[in-house]
């Protein structure tokens, strides 16, 4: 199952990530909040996980690390547009 | 195996200093990441604009320079003459590129300079407060325009793009956007190639992209990619306007 890690202090809360997931499994945390006064994003259900990498390419942070496995599907049936 | 998205070493270890969801952070991490595979991070120079990306000296992982406001263009020449082994890229903003640069931009194009722009269109002046550029579109309010862009008071958008693609000296011209996956991955493809057309030495090559400016546009930063494909695409079409005849 690919997995999806934050980088909490790099996040910023912009919720780019939270819009283009296909998924809709990424929302900001609500009770969390980091050193730069952010709420960083959060998986709602990491099991929905496509592997797509779309939180990754939108992220203007390098917040965000894809980690599935090769040969997985790793697509979308989103055109990500 | 597992695969992972890996951060380039295109890029130094620090904090973007940009606001949450400016979208100049995904053309760093795409520009870093095409230096970083095409294997000439060691002899890459960059040089920064006067603009938001002033400190973007610091976040590139290769040699960069600062230049006065607007003149990016001419002092990448200098470096590409004194060492043309190297691989010169500037990254200009639409007030640093197509207001106080543009004599720069326009005779660095027609003298064929073999270096590559990435001139990031946000259709306004960001770093002083969100100023009209020569980029901003019709009716869109900004602090000089506070209602709206009119053509008979500000004139009307210059279109970068299609402007230098009349220069012969310009190899390869075009426009790229980051509001989508899909997008971000073509401006990719785009910087790639304009960074092989200056290896090959095939002459001057420029890459606009639509970018965000959420905070002096008054949006949310979703907003603002919808605001790029819904407002801005229409008036700065995507594609390409100039490509070399040996094509890479
Ligand atoms: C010679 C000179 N004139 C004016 C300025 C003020 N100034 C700083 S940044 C800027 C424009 C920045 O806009 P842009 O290039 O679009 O970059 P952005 O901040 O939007 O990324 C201006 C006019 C300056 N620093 N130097
Ligand atoms: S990899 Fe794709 S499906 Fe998984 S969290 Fe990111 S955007 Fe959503
Ligand atoms: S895109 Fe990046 S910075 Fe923005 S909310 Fe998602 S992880 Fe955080
Ligand atoms: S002012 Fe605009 S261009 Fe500058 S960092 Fe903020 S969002 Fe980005």
């Amino acid at each position: 199952m690919p997995q999806v890690f934050f980088e909490n202090e790099r996040c910023k809360g912009c919720e780019l990530c939270v819009t283009v997931c296909p998924k809709k499994i990424i929302a900001l945390s609500a009770g969390e909040i980091n050193s730069f006064g952010f709420h960083p994003a959060v998986l709602t259900d990491g099991t929905k996980c496509t592997g797509c990498g779309f939180c990754f390419l939108v992220c203007p942070d390098l917040a965000v690390t894809v980690v599935r496995e090769e040969g997985g599907n790793g697509e979308s049936t989103d055109e990500g547009e | 195996m597992a695969v992972s998205t890996k951060r380039t070493q295109g890029l130094a270890d620090k904090h973007f200093h940009y606001c949450p969801g400016c979208t100049h952070g995904i053309i760093h991490r795409l520009v870093a990441e095409a230096i970083e595979e095409l294997g000439v991070l060691e002899k890459t120079v960059g040089v920064c604009p006067v603009g938001c990306a002033v400190f973007a000296y610091d976040y590139f992982n290769c040699d960069m320079i600062e230049a006065a406001h607007g003149r990016a263009p001419a002092v990448a020449t200098g470096v590409k003459r004194v060492l043309p082994e190297s691989v010169v890229f500037t990254y200009q903003g639409d007030g640093d590129l197509a207001a106080i640069g543009t004599a720069e931009t326009v005779h660095a194009a027609a003298r064929g300079e073999r270096i590559t722009t990435i001139f990031v269109n946000n259709a306004v002046y960001g770093m002083t407060g969100g100023q009209m550029a020569p980029t901003t579109l019709l009716g869109q309010k900004t602090t000089t325009t506070p209602f709206g862009r009119q053509s008979s008071v500000a004139g009307y958008p210059l279109k970068v793009s299609e402007m230098v693609a009349t220069i012969d000296g310009a190899a390869y011209v075009t426009r790229v956007a980051v509001n989508s996956p899909k997008n971000i991955l073509r401006a990719k493809k785009a910087i790639l190639k304009a960074f092989n057309v200056q290896l090959k030495g095939l002459g001057f090559s420029l890459v606009e992209v639509l970018s965000t400016c959420p905070t002096n546009w008054g949006l949310s930063p979703p907003e603002a990619l919808r605001w790029v494909k819904e407002k801005m695409i229409p008036v700065y079409p995507l594609g390409d306007f100039k490509v070399p005849e040996d094509e890479v």
